[in-house]
């Protein structure tokens, strides 16, 4: 149990916890997309402060995984950097875009980069 | 594919910033496509990219006032063992059923956003600087 919380808000992060630390191991993910809509529909988020607090646990999750990962020799550290590195810029830009825009027209866009990635790795 | 390679980077940056993810559904086949690597090395190494990434956006998004820091690393610590687990199981699962299932997975993203509320803007509650 977690000090000074509820029992069923303990139970309910560790279940959020559960499902975002599989989902990570196994897709190579952070969990966000668990994480997200579960601590507005179970916890009450606003969207903004469930997309900020979902990157503070992924921090911890994906660290956990990739220390494993590096257990089994699969990381590949410089192909990591070559698209880390950029990715902490695109970060920045990300939340500060954010607060400020409507996000309906990334969010097609996002889904359409997403449907053609699927496509081509299905076709392999 | 260097180029492309930095340019996938921060797109994957832009949408974790944005949607709260690690941006993993974009590092992974952005390594299978450009970089060659295989499923299971794509998903090790998009673990990498997201520590920094995750690192830097949940500091921008504490100084926005969007961070809930107590319950973002109540969940990451009682996640530790479930994610050790998730990568066990991807290391011996066959590597054609993990890459479908991650086609799969990136399809339901893709759905998500395609069918979430339109009306959304920016709110009050948006500490805009």
């Amino acid at each position: 149990m977690i000090a000074g919380m509820p029992r069923s808000r303990t139970l309910k992060l560790a279940a959020i916890a559960a499902a975002a630390g599989v989902f990570s191991g196994l897709f190579g993910v952070g969990g966000g997309t668990v994480l997200v809509p579960l601590f507005i529909l179970w916890l009450g988020y606003e969207e903004r402060e469930a997309t900020g607090t979902s990157l503070a646990a992924i921090v911890v999750i994906a660290g956990a995984a990739v220390l494993v990962q590096l257990a089994y020799g699969n990381v590949h550290v410089r192909d990591g950097l070559l698209v880390g590195v950029p990715a902490v810029g695109g970060v920045v830009a990300g939340t500060w875009l954010q607060q400020r825009v409507p996000r309906r027209q990334l969010q097609v866009l996002f889904a359409l980069l997403l449907l053609a990635s699927a496509g081509k790795l299905v076709a392999g | 594919m260097i180029l492309g390679a930095i340019a996938i980077g921060f797109v994957a940056g832009m949408i974790a910033g944005l949607f709260g993810v690690g941006g993993g559904v974009v590092f992974v086949p952005g390594l299978v496509i450009l970089l060659g690597l295989n499923q299971v090395d794509a998903e090790a190494t998009s673990l990498l990219a997201i520590v920094p990434v995750a690192i830097v956006g949940a500091h921008r998004q504490s100084g926005y006032g969007n961070l809930r820091l107590r319950d973002g690393l109540a969940v990451g610590a009682l996640a530790v063992p479930f994610a050790a687990l998730g990568v066990v199981i991807v290391n011996v699962v066959p590597e054609r059923a993990i890459e479908l299932a991650f086609a799969a997975l990136i399809v339901y993203v893709a759905i998500g956003l395609l069918r979430a509320n339109p009306t959304d803007r920016p709110t009050s509650r948006a500490r805009v600087r």
